[in-house]
């Protein structure tokens, strides 16, 4: 569905990524994680032409992701960030149903696919007419993740959607959000620096460092087969979170 | 956005006066004695069935001359020194032949003189006249104990003290400068015992004093004229008959009476020349009719010239900050335009060409055009600046969140950068407003209209209720500006951001 091939980019003289190729399925979860500064928010703004790569190739669907086919990409592609990224400006109603407005859906059709996506996300309908300065950073997310998914999009990127939240309202969400992944069934892309969220949300698990893979798989490789003594290191410090998702007793 | 719509289209409609050719148009040059001049040949080309306005207090001798060579102003009051030594100093004119045949190649016609000459005398007190027996400047010789106070450029001037004092070989030692004002009262009170006047001056008469002839004929003839353009005689032959009628009519004690009337008694210029020429004064406006007019004026100067900065420096602002490099050129431009002194940018802007109806030059001139053009000019600054900033200051999740969904630039501009950068803007636009009610006032100096009119003409007659008349309507307009936009700020704010605390 989404590939890398042989990409390579520079940010401000640094090279970020120093040749990644990686093959995303069609369908399932893949999450990208690393040590700060190991690229992985990088490679997901290049998925949207938000950044163009200096060498190499970027695909969506087989087909290389250009200037020209860039904005068609964008409106079958998802995305949410840290924060959540909303106009502080609408409210999150207007946030949610933006592109929709703008696409010409008429009223009604936009109200029913305001309808499901408030059962999906578990947002409560009084919040619609919220500004995102009245929100919980947790309904925000929520918000975000409605405005993401408005139009049905092929492709959902999420960029450590989780990290700004508190533990309480951080675990609740990931409950949730693993549900509709799961409900969905959407090709997914999750940035996080916390392996036990990757491992709770990965189908797959791209462990990145310095701007290359270091070894891709599921939690149980990454612990059981580490590629080097980084996937060790990296693993060991945060083992606390990882084996209790690694040995299944979650929840 | 209603008012300036508006304003236009009053400015539309408005349009050039009706009737058979343009009128007549009488300059005066911003001193009471020269506004009075001006006041009464515009009675006399009305009485005389001409249509004639008077563009009262234009500016100095420069400004006034120009407009008459360009067709601005047909006619106006001058004296025949300041033609010779000032206008066309270059050509060593002496008689008034000469000078009426140097203007004549030049297209421009000189009356006859009207009957004073408005020079520099010395004035006494009539005890200290009458005690030592002075009648000329020559008797001043056998008294070197006398004190002298001359005003600061009668220090200076060729003619001044230095060269008065070698002419009639003066043996005073006691002479020193001062301001006019004071020298007045230091020889009312007996300070100095004598001073430099103009020969016309109210306050000749309202001191008392006694004037020395000038009997070895040390200053030079400010004989007062008429110049007008040599087209008059042919668009206006009765007026220009009437102005030759007013050769010789005002003498020296009836010119310093007239003068004495608006200073001193603070009769209005249109009353006293009404009386002159024994005709019935034009009405004069009261008080709520003149501050409505005042308001209409400024607010017209105001509202213009904002709209139209508005129209141009808001896109400005978008290009500077889309594209980094022409950023730089565009703020330092509009910078380098706000630094430029108010007067200054309107003496610069008077030649750029601008259409004009048939009969006027084609260019911006004196006028409410010109102020329009510079009040623009000053309000990019704060406006280009303002937007700028505030599109910069959006952050990039916001930009590539928008990018992200599929918008394209300019909606995303539309629907989500500038209601984002709208608080920003809106207060640049404040201060484009605000600033532009204070320099409105400035507009006065070349006739524009305003609440500076009152201020000038207070400031010439000394008189502080006039100034007041022009300077507080001006400030509370400033505060009512103030809060206009605090209003407005509700409605063009967003309320998602309204909800934030500030900054």
């Amino acid at each position: 569905m989404l590939r890398f091939d042989g990409v390579h980019k520079s940010l401000g003289g640094d090279e970020i990524i120093r040749g990644v190729d990686l093959a995303i399925e069609a369908g399932r979860t893949t999450v990208l994680i690393g040590p700060s500064g190991c690229g992985k928010s990088t490679l997901l703004r290049m998925l949207l032409r938000l950044l163009t790569p200096d060498a190499g190739r970027v695909l969506f669907d087989g087909e290389p992701i250009t200037e020209r086919t860039m904005r068609a990409v964008r409106l079958r592609t998802g995305y949410v960030i840290q924060d959540g990224g909303l106009f502080p400006h609408l409210t999150a109603r207007a946030n949610a149903a933006l592109m929709a407005r703008h696409l010409g859906w008429d009223r009604d059709r936009i109200a029913a696919r305001l309808d499901e996506l408030l059962s999906l996300t578990a947002f409560p309908r009084d919040g619609l007419d919220r500004y995102p300065v009245q929100l919980s950073g947790g309904q925000r997310q929520r918000v975000a993740l409605m405005r993401a998914l408005m139009l049905d999009p092929d492709v959902l990127l999420l960029d450590e959607p989780l990290a700004a939240l508190d533990p309480m309202i951080r675990f609740d969400l990931q409950r949730d959000l693993r549900a509709i992944f799961r409900e969905l069934g959407k090709t997914t892309v999750l940035v996080t620096h916390d392996l036990g969220e990757a491992a709770w949300f990965g189908d797959r698990i791209v462990l990145l460092r310095d701007g290359r893979i270091v070894q891709s798989g599921s939690i149980r490789d990454l612990t059981e087969q580490p590629a080097e003594p980084f996937v060790r290191r990296f693993v060991t410090a945060q083992r606390s979170h990882a084996v209790d998702a690694a040995t299944g007793s979650e929840e | 956005m209603s008012l300036a719509s508006l304003a236009i289209c009053a400015a539309l409609a408005a349009g050039p006066a009706a009737g058979d050719g343009p009128p007549i148009v009488v300059g005066s040059k911003a001193f009471t004695e020269s506004v009075i001049l001006g006041e009464i040949v515009t009675q006399l080309a009305a009485s005389r069935g001409a249509e004639a306005h008077h563009r009262r207090e234009i500016g100095g001798t420069r400004i006034l001359f120009s407009a008459l060579e360009l067709g601005e102003i047909d006619v106006y009051p001058e004296y025949t020194g300041t033609i010779a030594r000032e206008i066309l100093s270059g050509e060593n004119l002496t008689s008034n032949d000469e000078i009426r045949a140097a203007l004549a190649r030049r297209g421009i016609m000189m009356t006859a003189p009207l009957g004073f000459n408005n020079t520099y005398v010395i004035g006494v007190r009539p005890g200290t006249a009458d005690e030592l027996g002075l009648v000329a400047i020559s008797d001043l010789r056998g008294h070197p104990e006398l004190r002298f106070g001359f005003t600061n450029e009668f220090m200076n001037r060729g003619d001044g003290w230095p060269s008065l004092r070698r002419r009639y070989g003066l043996p005073q030692t006691d002479v020193g400068g001062l301001d006019h004002d004071l020298a007045l009262r230091a020889l009312a009170n007996g300070s100095i015992d004598a001073t430099d006047l103009y020969s016309t001056d109210a306050d000749i008469a309202h001191y008392g004093f006694r004037l020395l002839t000038d009997d070895l004929e040390h200053f030079r003839r400010y004989d007062a004229v008429l110049l007008y353009r040599q087209e008059l005689l042919r668009r206006a032959p009765e007026v220009v008959e009437a102005l030759a009628d007013l050769g010789g009519t005002i003498d020296g004690p009836r010119m310093i009476e007239l003068n004495r009337r608006v200073k001193i008694e603070q009769q209005t210029e249109a009353a006293v020349a009404a009386a002159f020429l024994g005709v019935r004064a034009p009405a004069q406006e009261t008080f709520v009719q003149r501050q409505t007019r005042l308001l209409g004026e400024h607010l017209y100067l105001v509202v213009v010239s904002l709209v139209l900065a508005i129209a141009v420096a808001v896109p400005l602002g978008i290009v500077a900050a889309r594209r980094p490099r022409a950023g730089q050129v565009i703020l330092a431009v509009v910078g380098i335009i706000f630094t430029i002194p108010a007067l200054a940018l309107l003496v610069l802007l008077m030649p750029v060409p601008w259409p004009r109806e048939p009969g006027r030059p084609d260019i911006l001139g004196i006028g409410r055009e010109t102020a329009i053009a510079a009040l623009f000019l000053y309000s990019l600054l704060p406006i280009v600046r303002n937007t700028h900033a505030g599109l910069k200051s959006i952050d990039l999740a916001t930009r590539e969140s928008a990018a992200a969904l599929g918008l394209s630039a300019w909606s995303t501009l539309i629907r989500i950068e500038m209601p984002l950068a709208a608080r920003t803007i809106l207060a640049g636009i404040k201060t484009a407003a605000v600033i532009n009610v204070g320099f409105a006032t400035l507009a006065a100096f070349i006739r524009a209209g305003g609440y500076g009119q009152p201020i000038l003409t207070g400031l010439r007659l000394n008189r502080l209720d006039l100034i007041l008349e022009g300077a507080v309507p001006a400030a509370i307009l400033a505060v009512l500006t103030q809060v206009l936009f605090e209003l407005a700020e509700r409605a063009v704010v967003p309320r998602g951001l309204r909800l934030q605390l500030p900054g």
